[in-house]
C-alpha cells in the first residue's frame, strides 16, 4: 500500500509538512515494496484549489493513506469518495524517516 | 453621485458615518438611497423602520457531469482556472468541486460530448427596502459558504432603480476585491479611520489602493481624541482632505449600540454631516450622474 507523507523537504531527515494541499514535497512510501518516490509540489502557491488538486496528484498514484497536519475542508468529499485515509499528526518534530517508523510498526 | 464609504481597518465607524449621511440627506429633503455592499455582514438597514419591499437570489452556474456522457477525456479540467474540476480517468472518477467554481462556464464550452449541464446554485440574497415611499435602501447579503461577496455587491449596486441625489455604498472592510467593486461605482470615496496605529496603517493600504483605481477621496477622523498624531500627518503630508472629525464620546458609542442614529438626537452632528456631503456633493458632483 502506498502512504504520501507531506514533507518541508526533499530527504527522509525532512520535517513532516503542516499543510495538505501546500506543502513542499509529497514523499510517497510503499509498505511492501519499502520504495520511495519524492515529488515537488506543483500545487504549493497556485491560488486557489491547492487541496483538491493535491489529492489528485496522489490519487492518481494510487495513494490509500495520507499523513499530514491539517486537511482543508474541501477535499474530505473527495477524501471519502476516493476512500483514502487521512491521518493527522500534530508532532512538527517528527521527520519523515520517523513516520514511516512508525508505520511500520 | 454616489459615495462609497470605505476603511482598511474594520470597525472604525463606516456604517456609522453611512447610515449618519443618510438620515442627515433624509431630513434635508434629498431623495437617497443606502446600499450595504458588507454582505459578509450586513447592518446598515437595521438602523431604520423599514418593512422588506422586495428579495431575489443571486445565483451563479456551476457544472453538473452526466456520467453516461462523460468520456474522461479531462478537457473540462484543462479549461478550468480555479482547480474546481476532479478528475481520475483510470479509475473514472469525476467530481464538481463547487466552493471552487467561480461559473464562468469554460468547461461547458470544452466538452464536445455533451457532458456538462449547468445548475444555478445561490450565492446570497439582494434586499430591497423602502423608506417614505421615495428613499430606496438596498441589503447586498451572502450565504454562509460563499467563497467571494463580489457578484452579491454587484448585483446590490446594480439594483439602485429610485431617482436620487445621492447613492451611499457602504463597503465591506479590507481593500481586496470586495472594497474594490464597491469604490469602484462611486464617483467619491469617504475612508473612514480612526487615530491608532492600526486606523493608520489599514488606512495607507487604503489610500494606495484608490490612487492605483484614480479614485477621489477624503477623510474622516472618527474617534478624535483617542491615540496619537500620526493619522493628522500623514493626510496633511499626502495632501488628503480631512472631511470631518467625529470625537471619542461614550455617549455616541452608546446610541449607535442601542441601533440609534446618533444624528437623530444631536442636531450639531446631523449638521456637520449634512455639510460636509453638501460640500462633496458640490465639489465632486459633476462627474458621471
Amino acid at each position: 500500500m502506498k502512504i504520501a507523507i507531506t514533507s518541508t523537504g526533499n530527504s527522509l531527515e525532512s520535517k513532516l509538512d503542516q499543510r495538505f494541499g501546500r506543502c513542499a514535497y509529497f514523499i510517497i512510501y510503499d509498505t511492501e515494496t519499502k520504495g520511495i518516490e519524492i515529488i515537488p509540489n506543483p500545487n504549493k502557491d497556485v491560488e486557489e484549489g491547492a487541496g483538491p488538486a493535491s489529492v489528485n496528484l496522489v490519487a492518481s498514484r494510487n495513494v490509500k493513506k495520507i499523513v499530514s497536519g491539517a486537511f482543508g475542508v474541501k477535499i474530505k468529499s473527495l477524501i471519502d469518495s476516493l476512500k483514502i485515509q487521512m491521518i493527522v499528526l500534530k508532532e512538527t518534530d517528527k521527520t519523515v524517516q520517523d513516520i514511516i517508523d512508525m508505520l511500520n510498526k | 453621485m454616489k459615495i462609497a464609504i470605505a476603511s482598511g481597518k474594520g470597525g472604525t465607524g463606516k456604517t456609522f458615518v453611512a447610515t449618519n449621511i443618510f438620515y442627515a440627506l433624509l431630513k434635508n429633503n434629498h431623495s437617497v438611497v443606502l446600499v450595504d455592499c458588507d454582505a459578509e455582514a450586513p447592518d446598515s438597514i437595521g438602523f431604520f423602520r423599514t418593512k422588506i419591499e422586495n428579495s431575489f437570489d443571486v445565483v451563479q452556474k456551476v457544472p453538473v457531469i452526466d456520467l453516461n456522457s462523460c468520456t474522461y477525456c479531462s478537457k473540462c479540467k484543462d479549461y478550468c482556472n480555479y482547480n474546481a474540476i476532479f478528475i481520475l480517468p483510470p479509475i473514472k472518477f469525476i467530481q464538481v468541486i463547487e466552493e471552487l467554481c467561480h461559473g464562468c462556464g469554460a468547461c461547458s464550452v470544452a466538452c464536445t460530448f455533451g457532458a456538462i449541464k449547468e445548475k444555478p446554485v445561490s450565492l446570497g440574497k439582494v434586499n430591497t427596502y423602502i423608506l417614505n415611499g421615495k428613499n430606496q435602501l438596498i441589503e447586498a447579503c451572502m450565504n454562509i459558504g460563499v467563497m467571494s461577496p463580489v457578484q452579491i455587491i454587484k448585483a446590490a449596486i446594480k439594483e439602485i432603480n429610485y431617482k436620487y441625489d445621492i447613492a451611499v455604498l457602504d463597503s465591506p472592510p479590507g481593500t481586496s476585491c470586495p472594497f474594490i467593486h464597491t469604490t469602484a461605482a462611486a464617483d467619491f470615496v469617504i475612508l473612514v479611520t480612526e487615530p491608532t496605529p492600526f486606523g493608520l496603517s489599514d488606512l495607507k493600504q487604503s489610500v494606495e489602493t484608490l490612487k492605483e483605481m484614480n479614485k477621489k477621496f477624503g477623510v474622516i477622523i472618527n474617534r478624535a481624541g483617542l491615540g496619537n498624531n500620526d493619522v493628522y500627518k500623514y493626510i496633511k503630508y499626502e495632501n488628503i482632505p480631512l472631511l470631518l472629525e467625529i470625537p471619542f464620546d461614550k455617549e455616541i458609542a452608546a446610541l449607535y449600540s442601542a441601533g440609534i442614529i446618533v444624528s437623530e438626537y444631536y442636531s450639531e452632528i446631523r449638521k456637520n454631516f449634512y455639510e460636509m456631503t453638501k460640500k462633496i456633493m458640490e465639489q465632486y458632483g459633476n462627474c458621471g450622474d
